[in-house]
């Protein structure tokens, strides 16, 4: 086995989109990810990459729309104020079906919020964020460890679709570290036939664009668009259960969350209640098979966030509110104590809701 | 063991610098010193000498930490108290200096009154468990940087090589290696080799300076 290693998830990160065969990464520094970019400053001009810190979020996210479409594997950083700069430009690389990696790691908002662990941006990750229809595969990594194995997936996904991958994690999974094993595997390699790569004369020219003149053009291509996001919703729903088999209660959390819910199911297991967890790793396709198989069994969900109850409207849309959903939550920055999960899980079981 | 006036601990962000510096202190204070433990860091708003702040006032020991750890406010200041450090010849100073050569820049405002003095260690802390720091070139690398932005030289290693929660008695032993590459490439001693102290319990025949390692909020399972 390959050896372990000590690393910040933000590092974890970095080093996975090298090993990813990524070499363009466009920048601009913010709390709490500011090592991906520090990592990428150091590691890049050793290797024959790109590290490039823009002048501003809107110039880094277009260098990166610039680069997928010249066919690289490219990818930016930020955390949440950032992101929201960027979201314009996530528009034109989805209008523009060309692949990207992008990374938030959240920090309390809205606003200029604080730079303290936070989950308050699952509704722009999952619903958009940016104009128009469309979608990004988003992916919640829980462990240093994912941050590594989930950059590398987001890659690949999105040069599978010629989507955007979001890896969105938080200032806790960003900062702490853990030892982790990165494998030795090569990358894999995506044909990108459409790609900006210059024509020598030799083939007609390739066009990136995400401007229609006609709208019944537009709407074609949407709605094309849409039957990609179909197969991806279909395909690439990706989660974990927890002691889910007998389980009378259901614990829904993703990322950091879902670490501290463990800590709780694992607890309240011991008191012997029949607790379970699905942890949803993909956001965007949301598990809504595993929730709704999980809704004919349990009696009631727990949907545990750091923020003021995102995800718990996908929870109820997934589970078409068969059973009753309950909020667990805390915001601003702080993180629940497993204890406070492992209240909500006692309330839930004597049928409060 | 002997002591200088001064401790100074630097090294890559993530090398344990933190623990290493309470602990430190801690060691001062139980041999009866007079101790002032300064946190440095102007980079990193996270992991910091504060966080330890009850247990070091406990034991009688100063915490000069910026005005705004551990808030919201990013804000990179030192705070007056520190000229004590150097101009306080009383105490024992143990300095926490941040992460890689950016941190260290705090500390060029001192460099020359410690290096006046000349009664102090400049401590590199190394970790080769750490991605940036696991080779011998690149870890000299950043040690250069440290030191150019710092102003002051490094006259010691302190090997603090761990891989967090899976550290065995067999992790420190096998890093005494690369410690011994680096010393020898660098022309410095290795002052410490440090360890969580249940496992430092179970190695003999190296220096130790077993860590009690800072409170953290919780544990999370896999």
């Amino acid at each position: 086995m390959a050896e372990r290693i000590l690393m910040k998830g933000n590092e974890a990160i970095a080093e996975a989109a090298i090993r990813s065969g990524c070499r363009h990464y466009f920048g601009y520094p913010i709390t709490p990810q500011t090592e991906i970019a520090a990592y990428m400053a150091k590691k890049m001009p050793k290797i024959g990459g790109v590290f490039l810190q823009a002048e501003s979020e809107i110039a880094s996210i277009n260098m990166v729309y610039g680069a997928a479409a010249a066919g690289m594997r490219v990818m930016t950083s930020s955390s949440s104020p950032g992101i929201s700069l960027k979201t314009e430009g996530l528009s034109y690389i989805a209008g523009s079906d060309v692949p990207a990696l992008v990374v938030n790691v959240q920090r309390g908002g809205p606003g200029l919020g604080g730079i303290q662990p936070s989950q308050s941006d699952y509704f722009q990750a999952t619903k958009g964020g940016g104009h128009g229809d469309y979608r990004m595969i988003v992916l919640a990594p829980a462990s240093v460890q994912e941050m590594a194995s989930l950059t590398m997936k987001g890659f690949d996904l999105a040069d599978k679709y010629c989507v955007t991958s979001m890896i969105l994690a938080d200032g806790t999974i960003g900062q702490m570290m853990e030892p982790i094993t990165f494998e030795d595997a090569e990358p894999n390699v995506y044909d990108k036939p459409w790609a900006l790569t210059g024509t020598e004369c030799k083939r007609p020219h390739n066009v990136v664009n995400s401007l229609y003149l006609k709208p019944d053009q537009l709407e074609k291509k949407n709605f094309e668009r849409f039957e990609k996001y179909a197969e991806i919703e279909k395909n690439e729903a990706m989660w974990e259960e927890y002691m889910m088999d007998d389980a009378e209660i259901c614990v829904v959390a993703f990322g950091i969350a879902s670490r501290i819910a463990k800590n709780a199911v694992a607890e309240a297991r011991k008191a012997g209640i029949k607790v379970g967890l699905i942890r949803p790793i993909t956001l965007w396709p949301f598990p809504t098979q595993a929730l709704r198989a999980a809704a004919d069994k349990v009696k009631a969900f727990i949907s545990v966030e750091l923020n003021m109850g995102q995800m718990i409207e996908d929870v109820k849309l997934a589970t078409e509110n068969k059973r009753p959903v309950t909020l667990c939550n805390r915001t601003g920055g702080m993180i629940p104590t497993p204890d406070e999960v492992l209240a909500a899980i006692n309330k839930a079981e004597k049928g409060e809701f | 063991m002997e002591h200088t006036r001064l401790t100074l601990f630097a090294g890559h962000y993530g090398s344990g610098k933190t623990n290493i510096a309470v602990n430190y202190a801690m060691l001062l204070a139980e041999e009866g010193k007079k101790v002032c433990i300064a946190d440095l860091d102007i980079v990193n708003p996270y992991f910091r000498t504060k966080d330890s702040e009850e247990e070091l006032t406990e034991k009688g020991i100063t915490l000069i930490s910026p005005r705004y750890a551990n808030t919201n406010v990013d804000l990179p200041a030192l705070p007056a108290e520190s000229y004590r450090l150097v101009q306080d010849k009383s105490i024992y100073g143990v300095i926490d200096i941040g992460g890689d050569d950016r941190g260290a820049y705090a500390l060029g405002r001192f460099s020359e009154a410690i290096k006046a003095e000349d009664n102090y260690r400049m401590a590199f802390v190394i970790n080769r468990f750490r991605p940036l720091t696991s080779t011998v070139e690149d870890t000299v690398e950043i040690m250069r940087e440290i030191e150019a932005a710092a102003g002051i030289r490094f006259n010691c290693i302190v090997n603090n090589s761990n891989i967090g929660t899976e550290t065995t008695a067999d992790t420190v032993l096998e890093s005494v290696k690369f410690a011994e590459e680096l010393s020898l490439a660098t022309g410095l001693p290795i002052w410490l080799h440090t360890v969580e102290k249940d496992i430092a319990k179970e190695i003999s025949g190296i220096p130790i300076l077993p860590l009690k390692l800072q409170k953290k909020y919780f544990d999370l399972p896999d």
